[in-house]
């Protein structure tokens, strides 16, 4: 039995915060998944288009490997010159509200985040709750920690923290590296930010690198949202729904 | 009509100066601030974008320039062509202009200026050219690298004498598209009214004879086509020619 060092309800911040930044975090996942099926091509380096080769596309519209182009033309005289071609296919493109609504969501997760992590650092909930500690880098409460997850034997939730060190590892890594991610790869697909720092495409190594890291991130984001919500489910759904949102 | 076409660094320099200057000073309206027709909800979040790259970006910041080895190749979407039977209306000026190499090609400059100006392809591949080897960056997703050669756009702006009340420079294609752009990218040095590609004149495909080049949008304020420019005292969306009618964000920095 892991030691409890303490069970506290979720504190009023931690709870609206929670709230908005499902929310966006949802909105982000719908809207983008839409803005993906536009192009669903990804690519690595700064360039990346229907006549250059792609890592992979997905099959999420009618624009998946549509051949409505006319002949190629080339830009130079010589052997391998890159081409033009014009697109003849009417693709699918509701970019129009997904990209403001994926921009106004964003705007929501960047604000209500902020709020989050200066809470959490300043109160000692990323401290106290979220950073595992030393005692639990114990080798045989992670071995049953893991095997009770791995038989779905999950424990009645107290409806807060404190948390197991799988919980708190991947809460840990959603909150500092992959929602951050996202974001920093968010802003590097923006021309005008970009042009005021450079160094984002540096770091990861163009734009189209940058798309394709943010849609691996937000694909893993969608993955921790499912595990999560059935998570909540098997540890007391009603209790855990009410200790999150409506507090007890 | 009598055009200075050459200019010196000084001019130029002055001028700039002068323009921006008097921006500064007089500015636009306050309420100009916001950009044009933000009526719904969504409109909130791009006006809320514009204000803050605005605010916290610095506003002649370069964007990233390439070498000629990272040219790639390059799709032509939107209109392909504006004469083409399969536009919704075929422009018929258009196919003229086209069957005569665009000899006959004028582009205008009007509006809030001292001296409204027209311009001919050859007036305007005498003026200092300017070359950018840019990223194209489409909303759909994609993203092409092109050489570009053309004229500044805020050459052309000093040069017809842009007033100090002037806010909104407007754009007007063949194809009957529209867009706009605030005096800070209209005059920003990246800025091109660009008449060739890869070192060749502009295809049909990509906007000839002459398209806008702003590399710090997404690629629909880049219009294709060209036919006349016009400076305005308020900010115009272009009513129902315009992106935002169709549900698409006038401010496209991100």
């Amino acid at each position: 039995m892991i030691k409890e060092t303490h069970n506290a309800n979720h504190t009023t911040t931690v709870r609206l915060t929670h709230l908005v930044v499902s929310l966006s975090i949802i909105t982000l996942l719908v809207s983008g998944f839409v803005i993906l099926m536009a192009h669903p091509r990804l690519y690595w380096g700064e360039v990346g288009n229907d006549l250059t080769k792609p890592l992979f596309e997905l099959p999420i519209s009618k624009n998946y490997k549509h051949g409505g182009w006319t002949p190629s033309t080339a830009f130079y005289s010589t052997l391998n010159s890159p081409v033009s071609a014009s697109r003849t296919f009417d693709i699918f493109n509701q970019n129009g509200w997904a990209r403001s609504l994926h921009f106004m969501a964003g705007w929501l997760l960047v604000a209500t985040g902020a709020v989050y992590l200066i809470y959490s650092l300043f109160s000692g909930h990323i401290r106290n709750n979220i950073l595992p500690r030393s005692s639990d880098f114990n080798l045989k409460n992670i071995i049953i920690e893991i095997k009770e997850h791995a038989l779905l034997q999950i424990r009645a939730a107290a409806g807060g923290p404190s948390y197991g060190i799988l919980q708190k590892i991947s809460y840990f890594i959603v909150i500092f590296i992959f929602v951050p991610g996202t974001v920093v790869t968010g802003l590097t697909m923006s021309p005008a930010i970009t042009a005021a720092h450079p160094v984002l495409l540096d770091i990861f190594g163009g734009y189209q690198s940058a798309r394709t890291i943010h849609f691996i991130l937000a694909a893993v984001l969608l993955l921790f949202t499912g595990v999560h919500v059935f998570m909540v489910i098997k540890s007391g759904f009603k209790k855990q729904m009410k200790s999150m949102f409506i507090g007890r | 009509m009598k055009k200075k076409t050459n200019y010196t660094r000084r001019d130029f320099v002055i001028g700039g100066a002068a323009v921006l200057g008097s921006l500064a000073i007089s500015g636009c309206d306050k309420k100009t601030i916001n950009a044009p027709t933000y009526g719904n909800i969504l409109r909130v979040a791009d006006n809320f974008t514009y204000i803050a790259h605005r605010t916290l970006l610095p506003g002649q910041s370069l964007a990233r320039e390439y070498t000629l080895a990272d040219i790639k190749s390059y799709p032509a979407t939107g209109t392909i062509d504006p004469s083409a039977s399969t536009q919704e209306k075929p422009s018929e000026t258009y196919g003229k202009l086209k069957a005569n190499s665009f000899k006959d090609w004028r582009l205008t400059i009007e509006g809030c200026v001292e001296k409204p100006g027209s311009y001919s392809l050859l007036d305007l591949k005498k003026l200092p050219l300017k070359k950018q080897i840019t990223r194209n960056t489409c909303e759909e997703g994609w993203t092409g690298i092109a050489q570009w050669t053309g004229v500044q756009l805020s050459r052309l702006l000093v040069s017809v004498g842009i007033m100090p009340k002037a806010c909104c420079v407007c754009f007007y294609a063949y194809d009957d598209y529209f867009e706009s752009l605030d005096m800070l990218d209209a005059l920003h040095p990246q800025t091109l009214l660009a008449y060739g590609m890869n070192g060749k004149d502009l295809m049909i495909a990509h906007g000839a004879p002459l398209r806008l080049r702003v590399e710090k949008q997404i690629g629909y304020k880049s219009v294709k086509f060209l036919n006349r420019i016009v400076v305005k005292d308020v900010f115009d969306d272009g009513g129902d020619k315009g992106a935002i009618k169709a549900g698409w964000a006038w401010y496209t920095g991100i």
